[in-house]
């Protein structure tokens, strides 16, 4: 099982760390990051393998949605299954 | 691989076009429950409504926190109430007291069903639900009704036409201090269907099974947008296309959705009904993506073929992604609930004649529209009828769920507030159908009845 982290917001130093850390501490494995920052838009999609999360899936997402808030950034997790339901046949 | 754009359309769908599940609605037979005592049954009603949902917004809330998809509503549709009647006499507010008490203990925010279908004539209990109907919507705050008077099979039994016209009256009389939002919980159909999600009218059939999951998809503001993205110049054949490829993934969406709960909840999945269903909120509006088709304004000509299109595509595009679609399936247009249907009735731009003809060609009906308060119950029934008929001879669903402001003429405004929105008060014409109202009995089946 695969989720989909997605933030975006006011580009500042440590945003990837920040999301990162997180994922590493409740044993969500990083498989794939790609970033952009449009003038000072930060936007990154990264994909985390959560077979191995130690907390269940809703508890993520309202953690990262909280860090997300501290920081003037939004954050969605969500579940891989949803984006290839709507975009693939 | 899903790739980066695709991602950010999802997200961007969710977040600024407000693209959600409407409902989750989980249908539950209480055939099981009739006993000739209505204490000892209501007493059933309750436990077995409590003992199937009892998970039903939890889960609700688990699949929208993982999926981050936004799921609005979690409700209940029962086998309709006057079935239990029959058996049990008694006062059947009493059912819609236990409804009620039933909704609230599990969370959900409405419970449909407190309904009959006399379509081709009053069996017992259905009398009496029918006349009970304003004072069980008058009592409680959860309950939804409806009743079915008529349909392609049966033709449309007037008496039962006249009786609502009272009923709809009565409900608004008795819930003036409610803003008369009673009849804003009840709506009176032709052809309905079993298996509808959508509230004010759902209820569980008698030939469903005995617990269902159905769900019920939106996104009006999804459709607006990519319709909003296209050139000018863009001929309808391309259009209608844009349209249904955004049903279908608005569609994708609910399927997975209904059958992720059903998996959950251990019940098995119903149908999803590909329908648009508005919100007063703005970007989320019917109306407006028929402005952004290409009209000044919704309610002017080319509305009726515009709309036509809108609704084949949506239907069109969303069958492919579900394996099992029902309930109404189609746009809806209730006028309070629609922020571009409000600033078009204001305007002068829509009446209730155009959205008469708009219903001949999508669901449902003519939809939480506020009339005078003085209508006369005779003018109220004769909408019903001519609504009917529309249903009737199209072998469609048509309803009519429309609310006499008491104590307000044409041009003031009546606020429900939250998701039923505010309604412009509209001209009817009043000129009097009240001989034909009188004669009652029953319009025969059509010639399109006889398939056979």
């Amino acid at each position: 099982m695969r989720a989909v982290i997605t933030v975006t917001g006011k580009d500042t130093v440590g945003i990837l760390a920040r999301v990162s850390t997180l994922c590493a501490n409740y044993q969500a494995n990083v498989i794939e990051v790609s970033q952009t920052v449009l003038q000072d838009m930060f936007a990154m999609i990264m994909m985390v393998d959560i077979n191995r999360i130690t907390c269940n899936f809703s508890e993520l997402a309202d953690v990262m949605r909280q860090e997300g808030q501290k920081h003037g950034l939004v954050i969605h997790v969500m579940h891989e299954d949803l984006f290839n339901s709507m975009h693939r046949i | 691989m899903i790739n980066n754009q695709e991602i950010l359309e999802t997200i961007q769908m969710i977040q600024d076009q407000h693209l959600d599940i409407r409902t989750i609605t989980m249908g539950i037979s209480l055939l099981d429950c009739t006993d000739s005592d209505i204490g000892k049954s209501c007493e059933k009603v309750y436990a077995k409504i409590c003992r199937l949902a009892r998970d039903l917004v939890k889960t609700g809330e688990d699949i929208e926190k993982e999926y981050g998809i936004p799921i609005i509503n979690k409700r209940i549709s029962v086998t309709p109430i006057s079935i239990l009647v029959a058996a049990s006499g008694g006062d059947p507010v009493l059912y819609a007291k236990t409804l009620d008490k039933a909704a609230k203990t599990v969370g959900v925010n409405f419970i449909g069903g407190y309904s009959a279908l006399v379509q081709k004539g009053f069996a017992a209990g259905d009398r009496e639900l029918i006349d009970s109907i304003p004072r069980a919507l008058q009592v409680t705050e959860h309950v939804c009704s409806s009743v079915n008077i008529g349909s392609t099979k049966a033709g449309i039994n007037m008496d039962a036409v006249a009786l609502m016209g009272d009923i709809v009256r009565e409900a608004a009389e008795l819930t003036v201090d409610q803003h008369c939002f009673g009849p804003a919980k009840l709506v009176v159909f032709c052809n309905a269907v079993d298996d509808n999600p959508f509230m004010a009218g759902a209820f569980h059939g008698v030939g469903e099974g005995d617990c269902v999951l159905h769900v019920g998809v939106s996104g009006p503001g999804v459709v607006r947008a990519a319709v909003a993205n296209a050139p000018d110049d863009m001929d309808l054949t391309q259009v209608a296309d844009i349209i249904k490829k955004t049903a279908f993934k608005i569609t994708r969406m609910g399927q997975l959705v209904g059958t992720e709960a059903s998996a959950r909840l251990g019940v098995p999945f119903g149908i999803v009904d590909l329908s648009l269903a508005p919100t007063p909120a703005i970007g989320d509006s019917v109306a407006h993506i028929l402005e952004e088709i290409g009209l000044e304004a919704c309610g002017g000509y080319g509305t009726t073929a515009a709309l036509a299109m809108l609704n084949d595509a949506v239907k069109k595009g969303g069958v492919m992604a579900s394996s099992r679609v029902g309930g109404l399936s189609g746009a809806f247009i209730p006028v309070s609930e629609d922020a571009g249907m409000i600033a078009a009735v204001r305007s002068g731009a829509l009446g209730l004649e155009k959205l008469e003809a708009m219903t001949a060609v999508c669901s449902v009906g003519l939809d939480m529209i506020v009339i005078p308060g003085d209508t006369p119950s005779e003018v109220i029934a004769a909408i019903i009828a001519d609504e009917a008929a529309i249903g009737m001879v199209n072998s469609k669903t048509t309803a009519v769920r429309v609310i006499p402001a008491i104590g307000m003429k044409e041009g003031d405004e009546l606020e429900f507030g939250g998701l039923f929105g505010t309604g412009p008060v509209m001209r009817v014409n009043t000129h009097s159908p009240m001989k034909f109202i009188k004669r009652g009995g029953q319009i025969p089946a059509p010639i399109q009845s006889l398939k056979n």
